[in-house]
């Protein structure tokens, strides 16, 4: 007979507490706020699933959520695979570990908005060091402000700067987490510099970097501030990516209904890839 | 197959190594004779791995030179010496299934598909992995998974030499006791030099024909089994192989004879050498407790199976005996002696007696 200590719900408790009032009483309200209808004077009316059909076939929508794609789909091809390699790149002791690390992080440890402010600033075209060079050094026609094209590009670096040391700290915990017996025996077997990485260094990765993936994927797809101080979605719309487009909504327009509807398609959207990657990454595993 | 010579081999692992203590090797002279099975035995920490990774070529000496059959291997990658070595703890390659991790180092060196097949399967049988050759590496237990570590070592038939460091460390009781006669009977099959470094005497004394104790850097001595035991030639290989190891006891010399705590001992044979601080060597299975000789007081009996381990106290020095016969009582006073041509004289820890004309 096994006897069951009720009293251990009591140090769930507080987490429960806090869960409840920072995740799903908002998340409550946000359902509320989309099946209906507001006015001034806090009325509101009963519409129904109406900002969800609305949404689902708004262009509008699609065209955010198609640049939205784009820019995960591109910055994760980029981060990861860079991140991977400059993680092997990087010494496994010595002096120069801690140097790494330290200049590894650093891009981490600035605030958001001002790395959005530091790159608007760095591609200034008269007076930032990058968009300088780029015009009057090089000769290249490069304005962010005006080209669409350049404005991505400009979005892209700026991620890839910002967070591929991310994916670098994870595999390089992971690699460095490899007895030195395997590379060893992977030497006296006569395993090419190929087949240890497929054999040894990404088997023994791929736990950080599914963390990696699903970080940087959920990240990406919900990113705001940078692109928001650096572009605020220009030119036009040509950067307006889903969260950009929501607040334009919220608190632009200040329509809470459909606003609310497209926050819970979002996270749906969020929920269902992540599962997906996870499902599909650790499927080996069972 | 090869024969290998390690002619004045010197390690450290600090950058500038100024006295001799910074040595994990200090000067190491073997000559090991094609297709012998050797063991390195010697506490943690002594350099027997050091020892291993430099012949296998992981490691560069800091001075010195490896050879195999004549030819100097010291500057060559492991790859190029042709040689095998098996792991304390499990490398296996997770991505491949068991088949594919026992063929990967001959798939490396471009063997042939269907000799390939043949020295897998050969293995396999011997090792009894037959039934799980096509389950991923990843899913097996962790014998299993040392298990394919040893035949990777063990899959190629052209190599120089095998060499396994502490193998069975993770086994199970049973099972060790059964790889390691699979492996005896193994180098007795396919007469290839094996070195086998271990701390554990029984698995150095079952498995090789030359024993090379070792501690703190330095070869203390090289002897087949049975002379490790029955002739130590330092202090440290009388008490660090046999369980328990040989008594060592302090020693006077007066008027030219050899005294225990002022009891005359009979020694094996003529004094050599008497310098330095002089000790008696016995083993516990050639003291004899009796009604004459050293008195002495039991402190201890311990019941070992066939035999009794007995601890007995003359003055405040313990002295261990082994017995078959019915064991003395706790707290009894006995004779103990010792058995003139198995007592030795060791002076600075060095054997100082030679065998006499018996």
């Amino acid at each position: 007979m096994r006897t069951v200590n009720q009293r251990g719900w009591l140090f769930v408790l507080p987490v429960l507490l806090l869960v409840a009032f920072n995740a799903l009483v908002p998340l409550m309200t946000v359902v509320n706020y989309s099946v209906q209808e507001t006015f001034g004077n806090n009325q509101f009316f009963w519409v129904g699933l109406r900002w969800f059909e609305e949404i689902l076939q708004s262009e509008r929508f699609h065209a955010a959520l198609g640049r939205q794609m784009l820019f995960t789909v591109t910055i994760l091809i980029i981060e990861i695979p860079l991140g991977v390699a400059i993680a092997l790149a990087m010494p496994r002791r010595g002096f120069w570990v801690p140097v790494c690390l330290v200049l590894m992080s650093l891009p981490l440890l600035i605030p958001w908005n001002v790395v959005g402010a530091m790159w608007n600033i760095f591609t200034l075209p008269d007076i930032g060091l990058l968009g300088y060079t780029l015009n009057n050094v090089l000769g290249i026609d490069y304005n962010m402000t005006q080209d669409p094209f350049a404005a991505w590009i400009t979005v892209i670096v700026m991620d890839v700067w910002h967070w591929t040391s991310l994916v670098v700290l994870l595999s390089y915990a992971g690699l460095i987490s490899i007895p030195e017996a395997y590379y060893q025996a992977a030497k006296i077997d006569g395993a090419s510099n190929w087949s240890v990485f497929r054999h040894i260094q990404l088997p023994k990765m791929k736990r950080v970097l599914t963390i990696a993936v699903l970080l940087r994927f959920m990240d990406s797809f919900n990113i705001y501030t940078e692109p928001f101080v650096l572009t605020g979605g220009g030119p036009g719309n040509s950067t307006t990516l889903l969260s950009i487009d929501l607040v334009k909504v919220a608190l632009g327009q200040f329509d809470l209904g459909p606003a609310a509807a497209m926050s819970l398609i979002y996270f749906a959207i969020t929920l269902a890839v992540s599962w997906l990657f996870y499902t599909l990454m650790t499927r080996d595993d069972r | 197959m090869a024969r290998i010579t390690l002619d004045n081999l010197k390690h450290s692992y600090s950058a500038n190594p100024v006295s001799m203590d910074d040595y994990a090797l200090k000067e190491i002279d073997l000559d090991w004779t094609d297709g012998g099975a050797y063991a390195l035995l010697g506490p943690s920490g002594c350099g027997k791995s050091t020892l291993l990774n430099i012949i296998s070529g992981l490691l560069n000496p800091t001075s010195g030179r490896v050879m195999f059959d004549g030819e100097d291997v010291t500057a060559l990658p492991p790859d190029k010496r042709n040689i095998a070595q098996v792991f304390q703890f499990p490398v296996i390659y997770d991505t491949m299934t068991v088949y594919d991790n026992l063929a990967f180092p001959l798939r490396n060196r471009g063997v042939e598909r269907e000799q390939i097949d043949n020295r897998v399967h050969e293995i396999a049988t011997m090792l009894e992995l037959t039934d799980s050759l096509s389950t991923r590496a990843s899913h097996l237990t962790p014998d299993n998974k040392q298990k394919i570590s040893m035949g990777r070592g063990l899959v190629r038939d052209d190599v120089n030499v095998i060499m396994f460091d502490e193998p069975l460390t993770v086994i199970d009781p049973e099972l060790k006791w059964k790889l390691r006669s699979k492996l005896k009977e193994l180098h007795q099959s396919i007469a290839s030099t094996m070195i086998y470094v271990t701390h554990d005497q029984t698995e150095a004394l079952t498995f090789a024909d030359q024993v090379v104790v070792m501690q703190e850097g330095e070869i203390v001595q090289i002897g087949t089994p049975i002379e490790l035991f029955e002739r130590p030639l330092h202090t440290f290989v009388g008490h660090f192989i046999g369980s328990p190891g040989m008594n060592i006891l302090p020693a006077e010399m007066v008027n030219g004879s050899v005294r225990f705590l002022d009891h005359p001992v009979e020694l094996e044979g003529p004094i050599k050498d008497s310098k330095g601080s002089l000790e008696i060597g016995i083993r516990p299975e050639y003291v004899r407790i009796g009604t004459k000789g050293i008195p002495a007081v039991i402190r201890k009996v311990a019941d070992i199976g066939r035999r009794t381990v007995i601890e007995a106290c003359v003055n405040d020095i313990l002295v261990n005996a082994i017995t078959e016969k019915v064991p003395p009582e706790t707290g009894q006073e006995v004779h103990l002696e010792f058995e003139p041509n198995q007592t030795r004289l060791y002076a600075d820890s060095w054997i100082a007696t030679e065998v006499g004309a018996q």
